[in-house]
């Protein structure tokens, strides 16, 4: 049994200011959930305790939520994750092809971790928002279209390099989208 | 004559995100003088004869969903922005959040001054990441500068607007499970009535506007009601941003007044059929849309005009398929997804899509026999009016479109256990 979960002194802070947005204490679930999941990586049981207690409500609602909403993680997942739109726009352009390159090069079936640690992947079926860049994957925070396996590699090399959320993965930001 | 962009003139501009080259470009002009010189019925009557309708896919009268508020209730009035586009082919709500965040905070202010609103929460989709972080940074700098707050724009008037990320659920996408979402439960729609107008969040009075539909309230303020309903065709104000996906060589967002044609937005904008094959079919709003065969394609892109052919204008998500797309596939595709996110509240949605799915499959492993087609109807109509949202509804109008246009190729999938499209997809 791991510690008892409590959020750090700034994410304590952040929680307050979350809780003022709502006229329930309930209605901060969502954003709570998220800066606990920012914080630990994933939510654990010590987590649903703690959000229980602080939200005032049953520890079985919070299960609730984290069964019913698929953003929120309940085990380790790697340094960085992916997740590949299977979606109609995504599979007409090839998706299918992407996810077979993606469990070779991977070696571990979509839903798996590297043994390193270092990616999860998985292959969803809802489509993520990004058609015209279709067949894309989201790579933690970021959105990579136009896939082909030479492309997929060398996203992969790159975001090896840096930890999820620093300073060299903020610049890279909105390099994908596009307009007419 | 150019087409004139009403919502998408400062995509892919990064300035235009900030305040200070929003406002030095007509921003916050139109806030301005609607809290200037109109009232609060002035503004709601200049939406109404706009013709403006709901743009994330049921197309309702703006002006009228604000006129169905109760003002003397007692209780707040709240606005519940619906940011989360999760309708398979949509991005173009992505589009105004990444790029033109502050327009939609000067139509967040407009409907709030309107209706009476002091509180409005953008609900956006847990997997818009870096659209939420703009549009967050878009509500620092508006606080900071006095845009928004205790006193909006230096007049008396209040307004706070609170970013809510969902976490992945497409339910949450339809307006009474957004509500539920953002009191921190599952999102399982409610019955209505009452409606969310009157009984919305919290029990309180609530307008849920889509992202774009609350764009374009500055410009019809600045402009007025009669240019904008001239820009559109009948009962269908202004213009409105088509996502346009599959097999297309420049797929996008393209901004398009309403009742213009599906051809030209396939052919002149996104540079005709990927690899110049043959047109085979279009999906013309989204997945929960009836596709229409390449016959049917000749149609004006409107609400009115797509519910005459059958199929509906939705969230504006065009998907195009060329003659190299399996449609038993696509169905399978578009099912999968359906019992992925069907909310599981009322039996003839959550049975309803995992049978279709499970038919849909043992046809692609060819397992099946001719009475699955009959079955795929069947369950069609029990799923069609039956549940407390639309979810079941577009799921059955959508698989029943395909095994109807395109028979013949669910027959040789059961008689042959192979594809006669296309293997590879």
């Amino acid at each position: 049994m791991s510690a008892a979960f409590e959020f750090t002194p700034e994410n304590q802070q952040r929680f307050e200011e979350i809780l003022s947005r709502y006229p329930r204490k309930r209605a901060a679930m969502l954003p709570t959930l998220h800066l606990a999941q920012q914080q630990q990586g994933l939510i654990t049981g010590e987590v649903e305790l703690f959000v229980a207690r602080i939200l005032e409500v049953p520890v079985v609602d919070v299960r609730e939520i984290l069964t019913f909403y698929t953003l929120f993680f309940r085990r380790p997942m790697g340094r960085h994750h992916i997740r590949l739109c299977m979606s109609i726009s995504c599979w007409i352009r090839g998706a299918n092809q992407i996810k077979d390159y993606m469990t070779r090069h991977m070696g571990v079936e979509s839903g798996e971790t590297m043994k390193d640690g270092s990616f999860s992947w998985e292959a969803v079926p809802d489509c993520l928002g990004a058609c015209e860049m279709a067949p894309m994957i989201q790579l933690d925070k970021d959105f990579h279209g136009s896939l082909t396996p030479d492309k997929i590699r060398h996203i992969l090399a790159e975001a090896s390099k840096h930890s999820p959320g620093s300073k060299d993965d903020e610049t890279k930001k909105h390099r994908n989208a596009k307009t007419n | 004559m150019p087409i004139e962009k009403l919502v998408s003139e400062h995509f892919s501009n990064p300035e235009a995100r900030k305040l200070a080259w929003y406002r030095s470009h007509g921003g916050y002009e139109g806030a301005g003088k609607a809290l200037d010189e109109m009232t609060p019925q002035e503004v709601t009557d200049e939406v109404l004869h706009s013709n403006l309708r709901g743009l994330g896919g049921a197309g309702f009268p703006t002006g009228r969903k604000w006129a169905f508020v109760p003002r003397d209730t007692g209780k707040p009035i709240y606005l519940a922005v619906n940011a989360d586009e999760s309708e398979p082919g949509t991005f173009k709500d992505r589009y105004i959040l990444e790029w033109d965040p502050h327009r939609l905070l000067e139509g967040i202010i407009i409907c709030a001054y309107a209706v009476g609103i002091h509180t409005a929460y953008i609900y956006v989709r847990g997997e818009y990441v870096r659209p939420a972080e703009i549009l967050q940074a878009a509500i620092d700098e508006a606080y900071r500068e006095g845009v928004l707050g205790k006193r909006v724009l230096g007049q008396d008037f209040s307004l706070d607007v609170y970013l809510h990320r969902g976490a992945g659920a497409y339910i949450c996408g339809e307006e009474t499970g957004l509500l539920e979402s953002l009191e921190g439960k599952k999102g399982w729609p409610r019955l209505k009535p009452p409606f969310p107008a009157v009984v919305g969040l919290f029990e309180s009075p609530t307008v849920i506007n889509n992202v774009e539909t609350l764009a374009h309230l500055p410009k019809i303020m600045v402009n007025g009601s009669q240019w904008f309903a001239e820009i559109g065709c009948e009962r269908n104000g202004g213009t409105r941003l088509f996502a346009l996906s599959g097999s297309v060589k420049k797929p996008g967002v393209y901004e398009l007044p309403l009742g213009s044609s599906l051809h030209e937005l396939i052919y002149q904008h996104g540079g005709g059929i990927l690899d110049d094959k043959a047109l085979k079919a279009v999906i013309p709003g989204g997945a929960s849309a009836a596709v229409l065969t390449q016959q049917e394609t000749e149609i004006q892109l409107d609400f009115d005009s797509c519910i005459k052919a059958k199929s509906m204008l939705g969230s504006g998500a065009v998907i195009v398929m060329n003659e190299d797309v399996c449609m038993v596939k696509a169905a399978h595709n578009i099912m999968r997804f359906f019992a992925h996110e069907s909310c599981g509240q009322c039996t003839p949605c959550r049975e309803g899509t995992a049978w279709v799915y499970r038919i849909l499959t043992r046809i692609l492993e060819g397992n099946a026999t001719p009475a699955d087609i009959h079955y795929l109807l069947e369950i069609a109509d029990n799923m069609s009016g039956t549940s407390i949202c639309a979810l079941s509804d577009g799921a059955a109008m959508s698989f029943r479109s395909y095994v109807k246009k395109f028979t013949s190729e669910f027959e040789y999938h059961i008689r042959h256990g192979k594809c006669d499209v296309n293997e590879r997809l």
